[in-house]
Protein backbone atom coordinates (compact mmCIF):
# COMPACT_ATOMS: atom_id res chain seq x y z
CA UNK A 1 0.00 0.00 0.00
CA UNK A 2 1.24 3.80 -0.98
CA UNK A 3 2.49 5.34 2.31
CA UNK A 4 1.66 8.73 2.69
CA UNK A 5 3.52 12.05 4.56
CA UNK A 6 0.38 13.75 5.68
CA UNK A 7 -0.37 16.38 7.71
CA UNK A 8 -3.72 15.98 10.25
CA UNK A 9 -5.83 18.43 11.71
CA UNK A 10 -7.14 17.34 15.45
CA UNK A 11 -10.84 17.77 15.31
CA UNK A 12 -10.92 16.18 18.91
CA UNK A 13 -9.00 15.35 21.97
CA UNK A 14 -10.12 13.64 24.67
CA UNK A 15 -9.40 12.22 27.47
CA UNK A 16 -10.90 9.30 28.19
CA UNK A 17 -9.42 8.59 31.45
CA UNK A 18 -5.87 9.31 33.78
CA UNK A 19 -3.75 7.32 31.13
CA UNK A 20 -6.05 7.52 27.73
CA UNK A 21 -6.70 10.16 25.31
CA UNK A 22 -8.91 9.56 21.91
CA UNK A 23 -7.45 12.07 19.33
CA UNK A 24 -9.88 12.13 15.89
CA UNK A 25 -7.86 13.72 12.64
CA UNK A 26 -8.82 14.89 9.33
CA UNK A 27 -6.23 15.71 6.31
CA UNK A 28 -5.55 19.17 5.81
CA UNK A 29 -5.80 18.53 2.55
CA UNK A 30 -6.87 16.18 0.41
CA UNK A 31 -9.04 12.32 1.16
CA UNK A 32 -8.08 9.99 3.59
CA UNK A 33 -5.52 7.21 2.29
CA UNK A 34 -6.98 3.58 2.42
CA UNK A 35 -5.98 1.96 5.90
CA UNK A 36 -6.82 -1.34 6.94
CA UNK A 37 -7.31 -2.58 10.81
CA UNK A 38 -3.92 -3.18 12.49
CA UNK A 39 -1.13 -0.23 10.55
CA UNK A 40 0.08 2.45 12.51
CA UNK A 41 1.37 6.02 11.82
CA UNK A 42 4.10 7.58 12.92
CA UNK A 43 3.44 10.44 14.37
CA UNK A 44 5.83 13.48 14.52
CA UNK A 45 5.88 15.35 18.04
CA UNK A 46 7.12 18.46 18.59
CA UNK A 47 8.33 20.72 21.68
CA UNK A 48 9.58 17.55 23.99
CA UNK A 49 13.10 17.86 24.77
CA UNK A 50 13.19 13.59 25.12
CA UNK A 51 11.01 13.05 22.68
CA UNK A 52 13.22 12.55 19.12
CA UNK A 53 12.15 9.94 17.07
CA UNK A 54 8.42 9.72 15.94
CA UNK A 55 5.50 7.90 18.07
CA UNK A 56 4.16 4.74 16.67
CA UNK A 57 0.48 4.84 16.64
CA UNK A 58 -2.20 2.06 15.72
CA UNK A 59 -5.11 2.97 13.88
CA UNK A 60 -7.63 2.99 16.21
CA UNK A 61 -10.46 3.40 14.19
CA UNK A 62 -11.23 5.02 10.44
CA UNK A 63 -14.65 6.71 10.56
CA UNK A 64 -15.25 6.97 6.83
CA UNK A 65 -17.90 9.14 6.70
CA UNK A 66 -16.26 12.02 8.48
CA UNK A 67 -13.13 11.32 6.48
CA UNK A 68 -11.14 11.11 10.08
CA UNK A 69 -8.46 8.63 11.85
CA UNK A 70 -8.90 7.83 15.40
CA UNK A 71 -6.49 7.17 17.77
CA UNK A 72 -6.18 5.48 20.97
CA UNK A 73 -2.64 7.60 23.38
CA UNK A 74 -1.66 5.60 26.39
CA UNK A 75 0.18 8.61 28.41
CA UNK A 76 3.41 6.86 28.73
CA UNK A 77 6.77 9.50 28.82
CA UNK A 78 6.98 13.16 27.69
CA UNK A 79 5.77 12.75 24.30
CA UNK A 80 2.75 10.92 24.51
CA UNK A 81 1.88 13.52 26.87
CA UNK A 82 2.47 16.28 24.57
CA UNK A 83 0.34 14.44 21.89
CA UNK A 84 -2.58 14.29 24.28
CA UNK A 85 -2.46 17.77 25.04
CA UNK A 86 -2.75 19.08 21.80
CA UNK A 87 -5.65 20.56 20.74
CA UNK A 88 -8.77 20.58 17.92
CA UNK A 89 -7.29 22.68 14.87
CA UNK A 90 -3.30 21.44 15.75
CA UNK A 91 -2.10 19.99 13.16
CA UNK A 92 0.26 16.76 13.16
CA UNK A 93 2.63 15.35 11.08
CA UNK A 94 2.22 11.66 10.18
CA UNK A 95 3.23 8.77 8.45
CA UNK A 96 0.64 6.41 7.26
CA UNK A 97 -0.65 3.77 6.88
CA UNK A 98 2.12 1.78 8.15
CA UNK A 99 3.12 -2.11 8.29
CA UNK A 100 0.86 -4.88 7.72
CA UNK A 101 -2.45 -5.56 9.25
CA UNK A 102 -4.50 -8.59 10.56
CA UNK A 103 -6.52 -10.93 8.61
CA UNK A 104 -9.81 -10.50 8.18
CA UNK A 105 -11.17 -14.01 8.12
CA UNK A 106 -14.08 -15.49 5.81
CA UNK A 107 -17.66 -15.07 7.97
CA UNK A 108 -18.41 -18.96 7.05
CA UNK A 109 -15.14 -19.70 9.26
CA UNK A 110 -17.29 -18.56 12.24
CA UNK A 111 -16.53 -15.98 15.11
CA UNK A 112 -13.84 -14.60 15.99
CA UNK A 113 -12.07 -13.61 19.20
CA UNK A 114 -10.36 -10.41 19.25
CA UNK A 115 -8.63 -10.14 22.78
CA UNK A 116 -7.32 -6.59 23.82
CA UNK A 117 -5.12 -5.57 26.88
CA UNK A 118 -4.64 -2.35 27.73
CA UNK A 119 -4.12 0.11 25.31
CA UNK A 120 -3.61 -3.22 22.81
CA UNK A 121 -7.31 -2.77 22.11
CA UNK A 122 -6.72 -0.19 19.73
CA UNK A 123 -6.81 -1.51 16.65
CA UNK A 124 -9.14 -3.85 17.76
CA UNK A 125 -11.93 -1.60 17.52
CA UNK A 126 -11.02 -0.92 13.65
CA UNK A 127 -10.91 -4.63 13.29
CA UNK A 128 -14.05 -5.59 14.61
CA UNK A 129 -15.66 -3.41 12.34
CA UNK A 130 -14.14 -4.50 9.24
CA UNK A 131 -15.16 -8.05 10.42
CA UNK A 132 -18.79 -7.08 11.20
CA UNK A 133 -18.66 -4.92 7.65
CA UNK A 134 -17.84 -8.13 5.79
CA UNK A 135 -20.50 -10.43 7.58
CA UNK A 136 -18.52 -11.98 9.98
CA UNK A 137 -19.32 -12.30 14.14
CA UNK A 138 -16.75 -10.34 16.38
CA UNK A 139 -16.16 -11.10 19.87
CA UNK A 140 -14.78 -9.29 22.15
CA UNK A 141 -12.14 -9.73 24.88
CA UNK A 142 -10.39 -7.10 26.81
CA UNK A 143 -8.46 -7.31 30.27
CA UNK A 144 -7.39 -4.42 32.37
CA UNK A 145 -5.54 -4.26 35.52
CA UNK A 146 -9.05 -2.05 37.14
CA UNK A 147 -12.33 -0.90 35.91
CA UNK A 148 -11.50 2.50 35.17
CA UNK A 149 -8.93 1.48 32.64
CA UNK A 150 -11.52 -0.20 30.54
CA UNK A 151 -12.48 2.75 28.00
CA UNK A 152 -14.98 2.84 25.18
CA UNK A 153 -17.15 -0.46 26.03
CA UNK A 154 -20.42 1.14 24.35
CA UNK A 155 -18.37 1.06 21.09
CA UNK A 156 -17.00 -2.16 20.78
CA UNK A 157 -20.54 -3.61 21.84
CA UNK A 158 -21.55 -1.78 18.10
CA UNK A 159 -19.84 -4.32 16.58
CA UNK A 160 -19.90 -7.37 18.62
CA UNK A 161 -20.11 -8.93 22.60
CA UNK A 162 -17.67 -7.72 24.58
CA UNK A 163 -16.28 -9.44 27.73
CA UNK A 164 -14.47 -8.30 30.56
CA UNK A 165 -11.80 -9.47 32.41
CA UNK A 166 -9.82 -7.15 35.25
CA UNK A 167 -7.70 -7.92 37.79
CA UNK A 168 -9.00 -6.23 40.53
CA UNK A 169 -12.21 -8.17 39.93
CA UNK A 170 -13.87 -4.11 39.94
CA UNK A 171 -15.49 -5.19 36.48
CA UNK A 172 -16.41 -8.55 34.43
CA UNK A 173 -14.32 -11.50 35.57
CA UNK A 174 -11.32 -11.64 37.89
CA UNK A 175 -8.18 -12.34 36.59
CA UNK A 176 -6.73 -12.38 33.27
CA UNK A 177 -8.00 -13.13 29.89
CA UNK A 178 -6.80 -16.57 29.52
CA UNK A 179 -9.08 -17.33 32.42
CA UNK A 180 -12.22 -15.91 31.16
CA UNK A 181 -15.04 -18.56 30.86
CA UNK A 182 -15.99 -17.44 27.19
CA UNK A 183 -12.55 -19.35 26.26
CA UNK A 184 -14.24 -22.69 28.05
CA UNK A 185 -18.14 -21.97 26.36
CA UNK A 186 -17.28 -21.21 23.20
CA UNK A 187 -14.78 -22.23 20.32
CA UNK A 188 -13.62 -19.79 17.65
CA UNK A 189 -12.36 -19.85 14.27
CA UNK A 190 -9.30 -17.29 14.68
CA UNK A 191 -7.96 -14.79 17.30
CA UNK A 192 -6.64 -11.64 16.99
CA UNK A 193 -4.50 -10.45 20.02
CA UNK A 194 -3.34 -7.14 20.88
CA UNK A 195 -1.29 -6.19 24.68
CA UNK A 196 1.27 -6.66 26.41
CA UNK A 197 3.75 -9.19 26.04
CA UNK A 198 3.13 -11.83 28.15
CA UNK A 199 -0.80 -11.36 28.08
CA UNK A 200 0.19 -12.27 23.69
CA UNK A 201 2.30 -15.26 24.63
CA UNK A 202 -0.23 -16.60 27.15
CA UNK A 203 -3.39 -16.48 24.76
CA UNK A 204 -1.00 -17.64 21.77
CA UNK A 205 0.01 -20.68 23.84
CA UNK A 206 -3.90 -20.92 24.23
CA UNK A 207 -4.74 -20.93 20.48
CA UNK A 208 -1.91 -23.40 19.67
CA UNK A 209 -3.14 -25.47 22.35
CA UNK A 210 -6.30 -25.17 20.88
CA UNK A 211 -5.27 -25.22 17.07
CA UNK A 212 -6.63 -22.15 16.25
CA UNK A 213 -5.12 -19.57 14.14
CA UNK A 214 -4.10 -16.99 15.89
CA UNK A 215 -2.13 -13.08 15.11
CA UNK A 216 -0.21 -10.88 17.20
CA UNK A 217 0.47 -7.17 16.98
CA UNK A 218 3.81 -7.00 18.43
CA UNK A 219 5.47 -3.44 19.44
CA UNK A 220 9.05 -3.61 19.13
CA UNK A 221 10.68 -0.37 19.27
CA UNK A 222 11.17 1.27 16.18
CA UNK A 223 13.22 4.16 14.98
CA UNK A 224 12.36 4.81 11.04
CA UNK A 225 8.69 2.52 10.24
CA UNK A 226 9.40 2.15 6.85
CA UNK A 227 11.84 -1.04 7.33
CA UNK A 228 15.36 1.19 6.68
CA UNK A 229 16.83 1.05 9.77
CA UNK A 230 16.23 -2.65 10.97
CA UNK A 231 15.82 -1.74 14.69
CA UNK A 232 12.48 -2.80 15.79
CA UNK A 233 13.52 -6.51 14.90
CA UNK A 234 11.88 -9.75 15.96
CA UNK A 235 13.21 -13.57 15.38
CA UNK A 236 11.15 -15.14 12.88
CA UNK A 237 11.04 -18.54 11.31
CA UNK A 238 12.05 -16.25 8.26
CA UNK A 239 15.50 -14.98 10.73
CA UNK A 240 15.41 -11.83 11.91
CA UNK A 241 12.59 -9.46 10.03
CA UNK A 242 11.29 -5.71 10.94
CA UNK A 243 8.38 -5.51 12.77
CA UNK A 244 7.62 -2.17 11.15
CA UNK A 245 7.43 -3.49 7.53
CA UNK A 246 6.85 -7.15 8.04
CA UNK A 247 4.49 -6.65 10.80
CA UNK A 248 3.15 -5.63 13.31
CA UNK A 249 1.06 -8.31 12.88
CA UNK A 250 2.44 -11.66 12.93
CA UNK A 251 0.74 -15.55 12.73
CA UNK A 252 2.07 -16.93 15.58
CA UNK A 253 3.75 -20.12 13.73
CA UNK A 254 5.72 -16.97 12.23
CA UNK A 255 7.71 -16.33 15.60
CA UNK A 256 9.52 -18.28 17.68
CA UNK A 257 8.24 -17.76 21.29
CA UNK A 258 8.55 -20.55 23.46
CA UNK A 259 5.12 -20.69 24.14
CA UNK B 1 19.40 27.61 -10.12
CA UNK B 2 22.82 27.46 -8.98
CA UNK B 3 25.24 24.59 -10.33
CA UNK B 4 24.69 21.83 -7.55
CA UNK B 5 26.91 18.88 -9.24
CA UNK B 6 30.10 17.90 -7.87
CA UNK B 7 32.91 15.41 -8.40
CA UNK B 8 33.70 12.44 -6.02
CA UNK B 9 36.96 10.18 -7.42
CA UNK B 10 35.53 9.80 -11.17
CA UNK B 11 32.15 9.93 -10.05
CA UNK B 12 29.77 12.88 -10.72
CA UNK B 13 26.73 13.75 -8.97
CA UNK B 14 23.76 15.64 -9.45
CA UNK B 15 23.95 17.29 -6.28
CA UNK B 16 25.91 16.98 -3.44
CA UNK B 17 23.25 15.09 -0.98
CA UNK B 18 23.25 11.78 -0.42
CA UNK B 19 21.81 9.49 2.10
CA UNK B 20 23.39 7.71 4.65
CA UNK B 21 24.11 3.94 4.71
CA UNK B 22 21.85 2.11 7.20
CA UNK B 23 19.20 5.15 7.10
CA UNK B 24 17.66 4.73 4.00
CA UNK B 25 17.38 1.30 3.15
CA UNK B 26 17.66 0.46 -0.36
CA UNK B 27 16.07 3.80 -1.39
CA UNK B 28 12.84 1.57 -2.19
CA UNK B 29 11.55 2.49 1.28
CA UNK B 30 11.65 6.06 0.69
CA UNK B 31 9.75 5.99 -2.35
CA UNK B 32 6.36 6.96 -1.55
CA UNK B 33 8.10 10.21 0.18
CA UNK B 34 10.76 11.01 -2.19
CA UNK B 35 11.32 11.24 -5.80
CA UNK B 36 14.81 9.31 -5.84
CA UNK B 37 16.42 10.65 -8.97
CA UNK B 38 16.32 14.13 -7.20
CA UNK B 39 18.92 12.88 -4.60
CA UNK B 40 22.92 13.29 -5.75
CA UNK B 41 23.04 9.85 -4.58
CA UNK B 42 21.83 6.67 -2.21
CA UNK B 43 24.09 4.32 0.15
CA UNK B 44 22.61 1.41 0.66
CA UNK B 45 22.65 -0.82 3.72
CA UNK B 46 25.84 -2.46 4.71
CA UNK B 47 26.58 -5.61 2.58
CA UNK B 48 28.84 -8.57 3.52
CA UNK B 49 30.08 -11.28 1.39
CA UNK B 50 28.18 -13.90 3.84
CA UNK B 51 24.72 -13.36 5.26
CA UNK B 52 24.34 -11.68 8.65
CA UNK B 53 22.07 -12.23 10.90
CA UNK B 54 22.90 -8.94 12.70
CA UNK B 55 22.45 -8.68 16.60
CA UNK B 56 19.47 -9.70 19.26
CA UNK B 57 16.95 -7.04 19.78
CA UNK B 58 16.84 -4.60 21.41
CA UNK B 59 19.43 -2.32 18.76
CA UNK B 60 18.13 1.11 19.54
CA UNK B 61 17.74 3.38 21.68
CA UNK B 62 16.71 7.25 22.15
CA UNK B 63 18.58 9.67 23.57
CA UNK B 64 19.17 13.54 23.53
CA UNK B 65 18.45 14.81 19.95
CA UNK B 66 19.87 11.90 18.72
CA UNK B 67 19.69 7.87 19.12
CA UNK B 68 21.88 4.51 19.77
CA UNK B 69 21.49 1.54 17.35
CA UNK B 70 23.22 -1.76 17.82
CA UNK B 71 22.18 -3.55 14.57
CA UNK B 72 25.38 -5.00 13.75
CA UNK B 73 25.32 -5.27 9.94
CA UNK B 74 22.31 -7.46 9.06
CA UNK B 75 21.89 -8.43 5.36
CA UNK B 76 21.45 -11.29 3.22
CA UNK B 77 24.70 -10.93 1.59
CA UNK B 78 26.10 -10.14 -1.42
CA UNK B 79 25.29 -12.62 -3.22
CA UNK B 80 21.33 -11.73 -2.46
CA UNK B 81 22.05 -8.08 -3.22
CA UNK B 82 22.97 -9.11 -6.86
CA UNK B 83 20.42 -11.06 -7.52
CA UNK B 84 17.34 -9.47 -5.92
CA UNK B 85 18.09 -6.56 -5.17
CA UNK B 86 20.16 -5.15 -7.86
CA UNK B 87 17.59 -5.65 -10.54
CA UNK B 88 15.34 -3.10 -8.29
CA UNK B 89 17.62 -0.56 -8.05
CA UNK B 90 19.59 -0.36 -10.97
CA UNK B 91 17.50 1.93 -12.92
CA UNK B 92 17.00 4.36 -9.88
CA UNK B 93 18.44 7.82 -11.96
CA UNK B 94 20.90 8.64 -8.85
CA UNK B 95 24.88 6.89 -7.78
CA UNK B 96 23.59 4.06 -6.20
CA UNK B 97 26.26 3.20 -3.67
CA UNK B 98 27.00 0.02 -2.17
CA UNK B 99 27.94 0.26 1.56
CA UNK B 100 30.26 -2.76 1.90
CA UNK B 101 32.31 -4.55 5.25
CA UNK B 102 34.02 -7.70 5.61
CA UNK B 103 35.60 -9.57 9.04
CA UNK B 104 39.41 -9.73 7.12
CA UNK B 105 40.51 -7.51 3.98
CA UNK B 106 40.23 -10.91 2.09
CA UNK B 107 36.38 -10.59 2.86
CA UNK B 108 36.34 -6.90 2.12
CA UNK B 109 38.13 -7.48 -1.66
CA UNK B 110 36.03 -10.16 -2.52
CA UNK B 111 32.61 -8.52 -1.68
CA UNK B 112 33.64 -5.27 -3.61
CA UNK B 113 34.79 -7.96 -6.38
CA UNK B 114 31.38 -8.73 -6.87
CA UNK B 115 29.95 -4.90 -6.74
CA UNK B 116 32.92 -4.24 -9.34
CA UNK B 117 30.78 -6.90 -12.10
CA UNK B 118 27.33 -4.21 -11.50
CA UNK B 119 27.05 -1.76 -14.39
CA UNK B 120 24.73 -0.02 -12.94
CA UNK B 121 26.35 0.47 -9.26
CA UNK B 122 29.46 3.52 -10.14
CA UNK B 123 31.07 3.38 -6.13
CA UNK B 124 31.38 1.87 -3.01
CA UNK B 125 31.78 2.87 0.24
CA UNK B 126 34.03 0.83 2.51
CA UNK B 127 33.06 1.01 5.91
CA UNK B 128 35.96 0.34 8.28
CA UNK B 129 33.97 1.66 11.10
CA UNK B 130 30.94 -0.22 12.01
CA UNK B 131 30.81 -0.32 16.19
CA UNK B 132 28.88 -2.97 16.70
CA UNK B 133 30.75 -6.13 15.35
CA UNK B 134 33.03 -8.08 17.48
CA UNK B 135 35.31 -8.84 14.44
CA UNK B 136 36.03 -6.17 11.42
CA UNK B 137 34.55 -3.16 11.25
CA UNK B 138 35.39 -0.90 13.62
CA UNK B 139 39.11 -3.10 14.33
CA UNK B 140 40.38 -2.09 10.81
CA UNK B 141 38.96 1.48 10.99
CA UNK B 142 41.04 2.55 14.39
CA UNK B 143 44.70 2.08 13.58
CA UNK B 144 46.44 3.78 10.33
CA UNK B 145 47.84 0.20 9.52
CA UNK B 146 44.49 -1.94 9.58
CA UNK B 147 42.54 0.88 7.69
CA UNK B 148 44.92 0.75 4.86
CA UNK B 149 45.42 -3.40 4.95
CA UNK B 150 41.62 -2.85 3.76
CA UNK B 151 41.84 -0.43 1.22
CA UNK B 152 44.94 -1.70 -0.49
CA UNK B 153 42.89 -5.18 -0.51
CA UNK B 154 40.03 -3.37 -1.74
CA UNK B 155 41.89 -1.44 -4.57
CA UNK B 156 43.23 -4.36 -6.00
CA UNK B 157 40.23 -5.68 -6.60
CA UNK B 158 38.04 -2.69 -7.16
CA UNK B 159 38.05 -0.64 -10.29
CA UNK B 160 35.57 2.14 -9.69
CA UNK B 161 35.24 5.23 -7.17
CA UNK B 162 36.42 4.01 -3.46
CA UNK B 163 34.81 5.86 -0.68
CA UNK B 164 36.27 5.12 2.47
CA UNK B 165 34.12 5.60 5.39
CA UNK B 166 36.13 6.73 8.70
CA UNK B 167 35.34 5.76 12.47
CA UNK B 168 35.04 8.83 14.46
CA UNK B 169 36.56 6.33 17.82
CA UNK B 170 39.96 7.40 16.97
CA UNK B 171 42.33 9.69 18.76
CA UNK B 172 43.71 11.26 15.25
CA UNK B 173 41.29 10.66 12.70
CA UNK B 174 43.68 12.32 9.76
CA UNK B 175 45.98 9.94 10.70
CA UNK B 176 43.51 7.37 9.23
CA UNK B 177 42.46 9.54 6.86
CA UNK B 178 46.06 9.90 5.37
CA UNK B 179 46.72 6.28 5.21
CA UNK B 180 43.95 5.17 3.67
CA UNK B 181 44.54 8.09 1.19
CA UNK B 182 48.23 6.27 0.45
CA UNK B 183 46.62 3.10 0.02
CA UNK B 184 44.49 4.34 -2.65
CA UNK B 185 40.92 6.00 -1.37
CA UNK B 186 39.38 7.88 -4.09
CA UNK B 187 37.50 9.84 -0.86
CA UNK B 188 36.82 9.45 2.42
CA UNK B 189 33.30 9.58 4.23
CA UNK B 190 32.93 10.72 7.85
CA UNK B 191 31.92 10.28 10.57
CA UNK B 192 30.31 6.89 11.60
CA UNK B 193 28.63 6.78 14.61
CA UNK B 194 30.16 7.33 17.89
CA UNK B 195 30.00 4.57 20.07
CA UNK B 196 28.01 5.18 23.51
CA UNK B 197 25.81 3.47 26.19
CA UNK B 198 22.22 4.04 27.24
CA UNK B 199 21.34 2.15 30.74
CA UNK B 200 17.64 1.76 31.97
CA UNK B 201 17.62 2.71 35.74
CA UNK B 202 14.44 1.83 36.88
CA UNK B 203 15.45 -2.17 35.77
CA UNK B 204 18.96 -1.87 36.10
CA UNK B 205 20.00 -2.84 32.95
CA UNK B 206 21.50 -2.05 29.82
CA UNK B 207 19.37 -1.05 27.05
CA UNK B 208 21.01 -2.27 24.11
CA UNK B 209 21.43 -6.26 23.58
CA UNK B 210 25.08 -5.83 23.83
CA UNK B 211 25.19 -2.90 25.91
CA UNK B 212 27.23 -1.01 23.69
CA UNK B 213 25.94 1.36 20.23
CA UNK B 214 26.59 3.61 17.59
CA UNK B 215 25.67 7.26 18.58
CA UNK B 216 23.45 9.37 15.88
CA UNK B 217 21.70 12.32 15.38
CA UNK B 218 21.89 16.29 15.55
CA UNK B 219 23.87 15.43 18.97
CA UNK B 220 26.85 14.31 16.82
CA UNK B 221 26.94 17.05 14.95
CA UNK B 222 30.02 19.83 16.16
CA UNK B 223 31.95 16.57 16.38
CA UNK B 224 31.44 15.59 12.82
CA UNK B 225 31.71 19.53 11.85
CA UNK B 226 35.44 19.40 13.66
CA UNK B 227 36.83 15.92 12.42
CA UNK B 228 35.52 16.96 8.49
CA UNK B 229 37.58 20.09 9.29
CA UNK B 230 40.33 18.49 10.56
CA UNK B 231 40.53 15.85 7.75
CA UNK B 232 39.62 18.18 4.62
CA UNK B 233 43.13 19.93 5.36
CA UNK B 234 44.86 17.15 5.88
CA UNK B 235 43.73 15.42 2.52
CA UNK B 236 44.32 16.19 -1.08
CA UNK B 237 40.80 13.14 -1.77
CA UNK B 238 37.27 14.74 -1.45
CA UNK B 239 35.63 14.62 1.81
CA UNK B 240 31.84 13.65 2.29
CA UNK B 241 30.79 15.11 5.39
CA UNK B 242 28.06 13.30 7.80
CA UNK B 243 26.63 12.99 11.25
CA UNK B 244 23.28 15.02 12.43
CA UNK B 245 22.81 16.75 9.44
CA UNK B 246 18.83 17.53 9.21
CA UNK B 247 18.72 20.95 7.57
CA UNK B 248 20.09 22.88 4.40
CA UNK B 249 22.00 24.78 6.83
CA UNK B 250 23.86 21.71 8.52
CA UNK B 251 24.66 20.94 4.97
CA UNK B 252 26.25 24.18 4.36
CA UNK B 253 28.10 23.99 7.15
CA UNK B 254 29.63 20.83 6.60
CA UNK B 255 30.92 22.31 2.87
CA UNK B 256 31.76 25.32 4.33
CA UNK B 257 34.10 22.79 6.86
CA UNK B 258 35.66 21.62 3.80
CA UNK B 259 33.00 18.68 2.44
CA UNK B 260 32.31 18.14 -0.92
CA UNK B 261 29.23 16.49 -0.62
CA UNK B 262 27.37 15.67 2.58
CA UNK B 263 24.69 12.38 3.39
CA UNK B 264 21.79 12.55 5.45
CA UNK B 265 21.14 10.09 7.87
CA UNK B 266 19.29 9.74 11.41
CA UNK B 267 17.14 12.67 10.15
CA UNK B 268 15.54 10.46 7.28
CA UNK B 269 13.87 8.68 9.99
CA UNK B 270 12.67 12.18 11.65
CA UNK B 271 11.43 13.40 7.86
CA UNK B 272 11.72 11.24 5.59
CA UNK B 273 11.47 13.96 2.56
CA UNK B 274 14.06 15.71 4.47
CA UNK B 275 16.90 14.77 1.86
CA UNK B 276 15.38 16.31 -1.21
CA UNK B 277 14.75 19.72 1.32
CA UNK B 278 18.19 19.67 2.16
CA UNK B 279 19.18 19.19 -1.83
CA UNK B 280 16.76 22.77 -2.02
CA UNK B 281 17.59 24.16 0.66
CA UNK B 282 21.48 24.46 -0.66
CA UNK B 283 20.30 25.59 -3.47
CA UNK B 284 18.44 28.37 -2.27
CA UNK B 285 21.66 29.65 -0.06
CA UNK B 286 24.08 29.51 -2.90
CA UNK B 287 21.26 32.00 -4.76
CA UNK B 288 20.89 34.08 -2.42
CA UNK B 289 24.55 34.61 -1.22
CA UNK B 290 25.42 35.07 -5.04
CA UNK B 291 27.30 31.70 -5.84
CA UNK B 292 27.07 30.16 -9.14
CA UNK B 293 28.33 26.54 -7.59
CA UNK B 294 28.52 24.97 -4.82
CA UNK B 295 32.06 23.79 -5.68
CA UNK B 296 32.12 27.69 -4.32
CA UNK B 297 31.74 27.10 -1.01
CA UNK B 298 33.79 24.07 -0.26
CA UNK B 299 36.17 24.47 2.38
CA UNK B 300 35.38 28.42 2.31
CA UNK B 301 35.90 29.29 5.76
Amino acid sequence: MKKYQLNLVLTQVEPLNERYALIKARPQEGPLPEMVPGQFAQLRIEGSATTFLRRPISIHFVDEAQGEVWFLVQVVGDGTRRLVSMKPGDVLDTLLPLGNGFTVPSPDDGPCLLVGGGVGIAPLLYLGACMKRSGGQPVFLLGARKASDLVELPLFRRYGPVHVTTEDGSMGEKGFVTQHSLLQAQRFAHISVCGPGPMMKAVAAYARRQDIACEVSLENMMACGLGACLCCVEDTQHGHVCVCKEGPVFNINQLKWQI
Amino acid sequence: MADLSVKIGNLRLKNPVMTASGTFGYGLEYADFVNLADLGGIIVKGTTLNPREGNPYPRMAETAQGMLNCVGLQNKGVDYFCTHIYPLIKDVDTAMIVNVSGNSPEDYAACAARINELPGIPAIELNISCPNVKQGGMAFGTSPEGAASVVRAVRAAYDKTLIVKLSPNVTSITDIALAVQDAGADAVSLINTLMGMAIDAERRKLVLSIGTGGLSGPAVKPVALRMVYQVARAVHIPVIGLGGISSATDAVEFLLAGASAVQIGTANFIDPSVSVKVVRGIDDYLVRHGFASVQDIVGLL
